[in-house]
């Protein structure tokens, strides 16, 4: 993370950002533990597809499956909508899911690309998707998506690190953060997700007007 | 004339210029608007940024929600094609595997080179820049001073168009009045900052960038540019109008469709066309410059890379500006029985002293910022900055120069790691990742570096690139003056963080950990340095190789020093000066 590249300050702002970004990975990630990471095959085993390129075509609109095939399984894929949208309520009632907006399809994405920066995701997600199920199952003889919402956060409560994590919950809880930081990462990039955190920026204006009175005043600064 | 392929070269130009970034795309532009017949060579593909730019697609809407990547790693948006840290089939090599001596060369295969991925930061070296040497004994003094640079800047700026504000401050020059465009407002984060690290002394002020934040005087500017050349001032004031104000969205990393930001290919490139006195030939990859029997340089030869070809140009004159790197290498690769250590090379020193910036980050996050009130806080990249405080305070550094300090706060576009922090699931976590948008903040030092001894490229010895060309091998090494600075960076970042009430980690107390790798900064400059003796240096004060004086270095490779000011508007005055002057040369018939 400390050699984010070049000059450039229109890319100061995404350079920092990744930074933070690193930084707050860094806190929330907690990779998988080597034994997880043997009992998988390398993430080259199921892509295949392409990569991005020297010269892609950039103003172009892509969606997860355009570049290289997707590879969760139909049941992970269930149980990976389930949880985005146990952990990504929709605040108002005209809110689409997340799994509505495809936030599963963009983890997909990820857990199948041939990038180096990507694979280390694989295993941690698709191991615990399978884990989740089969929690669910144990406890609730249901795959994790038909559970009833008590019974998944009964779930969700043990392993996303809110409360102390029981030992034998850790492996769950690497897959649960990781999960969420890409679900977060996936919503917060959508239109609905731009409203939700309250990013009103992208559409061009005649003026830059600056802060408004009311954030100055936030800031002691009116 | 125009953009154009092989079977349309004509055989003879009066000049060629080699690369097609700010040095190429001012040089052109010079020539072009006084009457001379110009071939370009660029060794990438052509590039349109009006229709090629992604402007308003979210980051939802690149793979991997534009992650940066091998192949495009300031993110897949950014404008940069063909390009990057490693360019395939065109390799460098590095001459150790410490990796405190290794040198990263970002290099962009296109049309418009590094004009397209950078961060528009249009400083003017001051006074004290040019001569570094005469004021603590260190690297060189320039053959030049700050005041035959300034009518240069001066023009620079008007042409390309730069937001900013003269503050009076030491060593940081004022523009003339009428020259640069309003700067945007500071944002909220921008003015916290400023209004609580003013007790250190440290100055908050608007930063100069190439970007419109109005549009360009049309009407007065071009007089002023081209005074006595009406058809220039014609052509000109309709390439201004054809350039649109920033709209106040979309990263400038991207590229500009609607021309509010410069880059060679929307600024300088399309009234230099519109003379009818350029052609530009992409993909053709420059491999030496030829020498005629009198001893001058009388064009280039280079790859087709379509055809995989060698080919052979002629000009009366040649200007090198293919990135300080690229021009060293095309000099150590242009052999002869006059030139056989390289042309213009009697010194020894082509390759020697390149310089990167010192640079160091540290980033934060500040409750003060959290649950700031909804409104637009994108703007155009950065608005503000840190200039260089402590001139006064010189000899209790324990280093040499110094540095600018550049900052980032705000509500932008969200994408990877958004919420990525906070604990829990549900509401109460939505809740949190709502509180802390936005409540970050990241600085980045710029500092300058001392050219040395160690740091140095040459042509390996056996590596070549995928035709047959050596390639350059990278020696470097950071002196004690430029780890100390970035261990001074990140003092001062933990300061001003502290300061603003903000939580990071510790400051790294050990510079040569703190510094980024050679290179990194992109503001690679040196390998072929002016002076003032034939003997200590490549070219004169007009960039003129001194053993060929028809052949120009005017991209970054003459600079001698590398101040902390970002180099590419020194470049652009710089090559506009040089280019004056060789066009009088021409006229005279010295050339």
């Amino acid at each position: 993370m400390e050699n984010i590249p070049a000059d450039n300050s229109g890319q100061i702002d995404r350079r920092q950002a990744l930074k933070w970004i690193g930084a707050a990975a860094a806190a929330a990630a907690v990779f998988p533990h080597a034994s997880a990471q043997d009992r998988l095959a390398p993430p080259s085993a199921s892509p295949g597809g392409k990569r991005i390129g020297w010269d892609p075509l950039l103003n172009k609109n892509y969606v997860p499956g355009d570049l290289w095939a997707l590879t969760l399984t139909p049941k992970q894929r269930k149980a990976a909508a389930s949880l985005t949208d146990l952990i990504l309520p929709p605040d108002n009632p005209s809110d689409k899911l997340p799994s509505q907006l495809g936030v599963q399809a963009f983890i997909d994405e990820w857990i199948s690309s041939p990038y180096d920066e990507t694979a280390k995701d694989r295993p941690v997600i698709t191991e615990g998707l399978d884990w989740l199920d089969a929690e669910a199952q144990r406890r609730f003889q249901k795959d994790f998506a038909e559970l009833a919402e008590p019974q998944k956060c009964a779930i969700a409560d043990d392993i996303c690190g809110k409360t102390a994590v029981k030992k034998e919950f850790r492996s769950a809880q690497n897959f649960f953060n990781r999960f969420r930081y890409l679900a977060a990462s996936g919503y917060y990039s959508t239109p609905q997700g731009w409203k939700d955190v309250g990013y009103v920026g992208n559409v061009p204006t005649l003026n830059f007007d600056g802060p408004t009175p009311e954030a100055l005043k936030h800031l002691g600064l009116a | 004339m125009a953009i154009i392929t092989e079977k349309d070269l004509q055989p003879n130009y009066d000049v060629i210029v080699v690369g097609s970034g700010a040095g190429g795309g001012q040089s052109a532009y010079t020539l072009t608007m006084n009457g001379v017949k110009v071939l370009m060579l660029e060794a990438g593909r052509n590039y349109d940024p009006v229709t090629e730019t992604p402007m308003f697609q979210s980051k939802a809407d690149a793979p991997l929600l534009g992650m940066g990547t091998r192949e495009k790693p300031f993110g897949f948006h950014d404008a940069t094609v063909d390009g990057g840290w490693e360019v395939p089939g065109e390799p460098y090599t590095q001459a150790s595997t410490d990796p405190k001596q290794r040198f990263d060369w970002w290099r962009a295969r296109m049309l418009g080179g590094r004009t397209n991925h950078w961060g528009r930061i249009s400083l003017r070296n001051g006074p004290y820049d040019f001569k570094p040497y005469s004021r603590d004994g260190l690297g060189f003094d320039w053959p030049l001073s700050y005041e035959d640079v300034a009518p240069y800047y001066d023009k620079v700026e008007m042409l390309v168009g730069v937001y900013g504000s003269n503050e009076g401050l030491e060593n940081t020059p004022d523009s003339p009045n009428g020259t640069l465009l309003p700067p945007p407002k500071a944002r909220a984060g921008e003015l916290y900052v400023k209004k609580h690290v003013a007790k250190f002394g440290i100055p908050v002020i608007p930063i100069h960038r190439a970007i419109l934040s109005t549009r360009q005087d049309h009407v007065n500017f071009p007089a002023r540019l081209h005074p006595n050349n009406p058809k220039a001032q014609k052509i000109i004031a309709k390439a201004m109008q054809e350039r649109a104000a920033c709209f106040w969205a979309t990263d400038c990393g991207r590229g500009c469709s609607i021309k509010a930001n410069y880059q060679s290919t929307t600024v300088h490139l399309p009234p230099a066309l519109a003379t009818g006195n350029l052609d530009i030939l992409c993909n053709a990859h420059a491999r030496e410059v030829t020498v005629g029997a009198d001893g001058k340089a009388n064009g280039v030869i280079y790859i087709d890379k379509v055809t995989g070809q060698e080919r052979a140009v002629k000009g009366r004159a040649v200007i090198l500006a293919a990135s300080s790197g690229e021009t060293a290498r095309i000099l150590l690769n242009s052999k002869s029985n006059r030139f056989p250590n390289g042309l213009a090379n009697g010194s020894g020193l082509v390759g020697k002293y390149i310089m990167d910036t010192v640079g160091a980050g540290l980033g934060g996050s500040v409750p003060a910022f959290e649950n700031l009130p909804v409104h637009n806080e994108e703007g155009a990249g950065t608005h503000v900055y840190i200039p260089w405080w402590l001139y006064k305070d010189a000899s209790k550094l324990g280093f040499a120069r110094g540095y600018h300090i550049e900052f980032g706060t705000g509500r932008r576009m969200p994408g990877l790691g958004t919420g990525g922090a906070s604990p829990g699931y549900g509401k109460s976590y939505k809740e949190e990742v709502r509180q802390k948008y936005g409540a970050g903040i990241g600085f980045a030092g710029r500092g300058e570096m001392i050219p040395n001894e160690d740091s140095f490229c040459e042509l390996d010895p056996t590596v070549k690139d995928k035709w047959g060309i050596p390639v350059l091998r990278f020696h470097w090494k950071w002196s004690e003056h430029e780890t100390k600075q970035a261990a001074h960076m990140e003092a001062t970042f933990a300061m001003m963080i502290e300061a603003i009430g903000g939580k990071t980690r510790t400051p790294q107390a050990d510079g040569s950990k703190a510094i980024d790798t050679g290179g990194r900064i992109i503001h690679e400059v040196g390998g072929a340095i002016m002076g003032a003796n034939a003997k200590k240096s490549v070219a004169n004060q007009w960039n003129q190789c001194w053993e060929v004086p028809n052949l120009l270095l005017n991209d970054g490779s003459a600079f001698c020093s590398n101040a902390d000011k970002n180099p590419t508007l020194t470049i652009m005055a710089l090559a506009w000066r040089a280019t004056d002057h060789l066009i009088e040369e021409m006229r005279k018939g010295n050339l």
